[in-house]
């Protein structure tokens, strides 16, 4: 029943969607590779040969050095956080104990909890430890807000993983730790992506943090470093496109190699009814 | 931090099958497992947020001593016109976050649910990409598409609608909305792959039976697609709203709540007067009443979706 008519309308509408989503990046792309101008940039897409600008804006928005931050305050928090949100996810979903519910219900509140809502006290308290300024203030509390997700996350795969393996485990003398690393982890890896690629964009992107946790330092992430350049600069736009696409890089790259396990976290609301 | 992109529902998921404990272990090496998690989320997360809301009781600058006002940095909040209309902002910004692209969204699934489309993913990667790039990088980009001179007034002078160009974000009218229409560029393309998803999973047979039972398009609408999306919808308004109410990037960068006040929002003051006026009394209080806004909302949206 599905008539020819339909199926085109289809494809146009949808084109017209990803255009409209695309456009302001194709825009700012063929905007970062032209001319450096000062204010009304046109755009050409002929000319649009211009490696200059991200030699330039690497070198004057130290972006070197801010990826680098961001890498590390990245990477450490992806691999930790993946790493406690698996037993954690085990022990809500397979395990019986005292407080369960309760503890649960908490953690999974920080989903919600805007860092907005906590960012005062959290400084006041990285300043009184002295390590407001370090690489910690902004890794512990990324932690901290990508557990209460990832606890949830891997709790509702871990509450389906089959019983049936589990106790076939169990019979083989295998202890709970056992069961986790042998049995269950290898068939959770798709969700371990996923989990994996949600907090790499989201802590990547994140902005007030650092903002807040660094300012004092030479430290910046290459979201602040971006904001940085931009006050310095405020319209420069053919620079702005180039710092812009070079902060994204990282995020885009990601993404499109692994979008599939990404668009699986975010719809899986839909798909988990 | 961009934690706002979660799939939460309140009601809905499957509880557990019946556990047993893995024989010959004390049920307290439950608490070794969430131990590690559990210690970071409540000394980087949980207290933090405790000790907010304590410190909204108070006023000072967090270096001398605080002094107790009890509830008058609510009062504040409710009295002052400034602290106010951020409130009002970010419900005004809801419209543009999650109203808008939902209504798109539903248009568009609903015309195409009967496609049948190759290559999803290539789409799918597209719609999405605005949600995924850092949102101080969006702010960046639109700032220029904005600008007096952009590219936006451009067009407009080119197609002979020169009259409509403005300076939209140094306009008092339009600074708002300007800054809402980013947000509906970010949200439409997610809020419609994820309704194209939904809509996907309604049966064929009940469209069909709606056709033989004399439904219009509208009707169809009302009686098949809607209540097939439930579900969905309920997750797009999630993700979309508490998106609209936690916004500080892009307003940090493209406009600094200005001009004038016509785009301070919660988040944004609560920077500012912790960061730049240090009244941590004031900004605490502010996070917290944002906190109760976020949480009723998302209630409401709950309730919402399992009523009707």
């Amino acid at each position: 029943m599905i008539s020819r008519r339909d199926t085109i309308l289809g494809y146009v509408i949808l084109s017209i969607a990803a255009l409209i989503s695309l456009g302001p990046l194709i825009g700012v792309a063929i905007l970062a590779l032209g001319q450096p101008g000062r204010v009304g940039v046109k755009l050409d897409v002929t000319k649009a040969t211009n490696f200059g600008n991200f030699a330039e804006v690497w070198e004057k928005g130290d972006f070197g050095p801010a990826i680098r931050t961001s890498l590390i305050i990245t990477v450490i928090v992806v691999v930790v956080s993946v790493a406690l949100s698996i037993p954690a996810g085990y022990a809500f979903a397979q395990m019986n104990f005292p407080g369960r519910t309760a503890i649960f219900a908490l953690l999974v509140l920080g989903i919600l909890m805007p860092l907005e809502s906590m960012i005062v006290p959290l400084y006041l308290d990285m300043r009184r430890f002295n390590l407001d300024n370090e690489y910690w203030s902004v890794i512990l509390p990324q932690i901290g807000f990508s557990v209460a997700f990832g606890a949830f996350w891997m709790r509702a795969f871990f509450v389906q993983s089959a019983r049936s393996l589990m106790e076939a485990a169990w019979i083989d003398g295998a202890n709970s730790w056992r069961t986790l690393t042998k049995v269950l982890l290898p068939l959770a890896r798709p969700q371990m992506l996923t989990l994996a690629v949600l907090f790499f964009v989201w802590n990547w992107n994140d902005f007030l943090l650092p903002l807040v946790m660094l300012s004092g330092s030479d430290l910046q992430t290459a979201p602040m470093a971006l904001v940085t350049f931009e006050g310095a600069r405020r319209t420069d736009f053919a620079y702005l496109g180039a710092a812009s696409l070079i902060t994204i890089a990282p995020v885009v790259i990601v993404f499109i190699l692994l979008q599939r396990s990404f668009t699986r976290g975010i719809l899986a609301g839909s798909i988990k009814e | 931090m961009s934690l706002t992109s979660l799939p939460v529902t309140a009601g809905g998921r499957r509880t557990p099958s019946p556990r047993r404990r893995v024989p010959g272990e004390p049920r307290s090496v439950a608490y070794l497992y969430i131990l590690p998690a559990v210690l970071i989320y409540a000394a980087f997360v949980f207290f933090p947020f405790i000790h907010s809301i304590y410190l909204s009781f108070f006023e000072g600058n967090g270096i001398t001593r605080m002094e107790f006002v009890g509830i008058d940095n609510y009062v504040d909040i409710v009295r002052n016109p400034i602290l106010r209309s951020a409130f009002v902002h970010a419900l005004e910004l809801i419209v543009f976050y999650s109203f808008l692209p939902i209504a798109i969204g539903l248009l568009l699934a609903s015309v195409l649910h009967r496609s049948r489309i190759r290559g999803v993913a290539f789409y799918r990667t597209a719609l999405f990409l605005p949600y995924v790039i850092a949102p101080t990088a969006i702010a960046v980009i639109w700032r220029w598409i904005l600008a007096p001179r952009g590219p936006l007034n451009s067009f407009l002078e080119a197609i002979g609608l020169g009259a409509l160009a403005q300076p939209w974000l140094g306009d008092f009218t339009w600074a708002l909305p300007s800054v809402g229409m980013v947000g509906t560029w970010i949200m439409f393309g997610l809020v419609l792959a994820l309704l194209l998803a939904g809509v996907q999973k309604i049966p064929t047979e009940l469209y069909e039976a709606a056709r033989l039972d004399g439904a219009g398009p509208w009707m169809e609408f009302r009686a098949v697609t809607l209540p097939g999306l439930r579900y969905e919808i309920v997750v797009a308004l999630v993700l979309t709203v508490t998106a609209a109410l936690r916004n500080f990037d892009i307003i940090y960068v493209m406009t600094s709540g200005g001009p004038g006040n016509a785009t301070v929002v919660p988040s944004y003051l609560v920077y500012q007067q912790a960061f730049k006026v240090s009244q941590i009394g004031a900004a605490a209080a502010m996070g917290t009443a944002l906190i109760v806004v976020i949480i009723a909302a998302n209630l409401l949206i709950s309730r919402a979706g399992r009523s009707d």
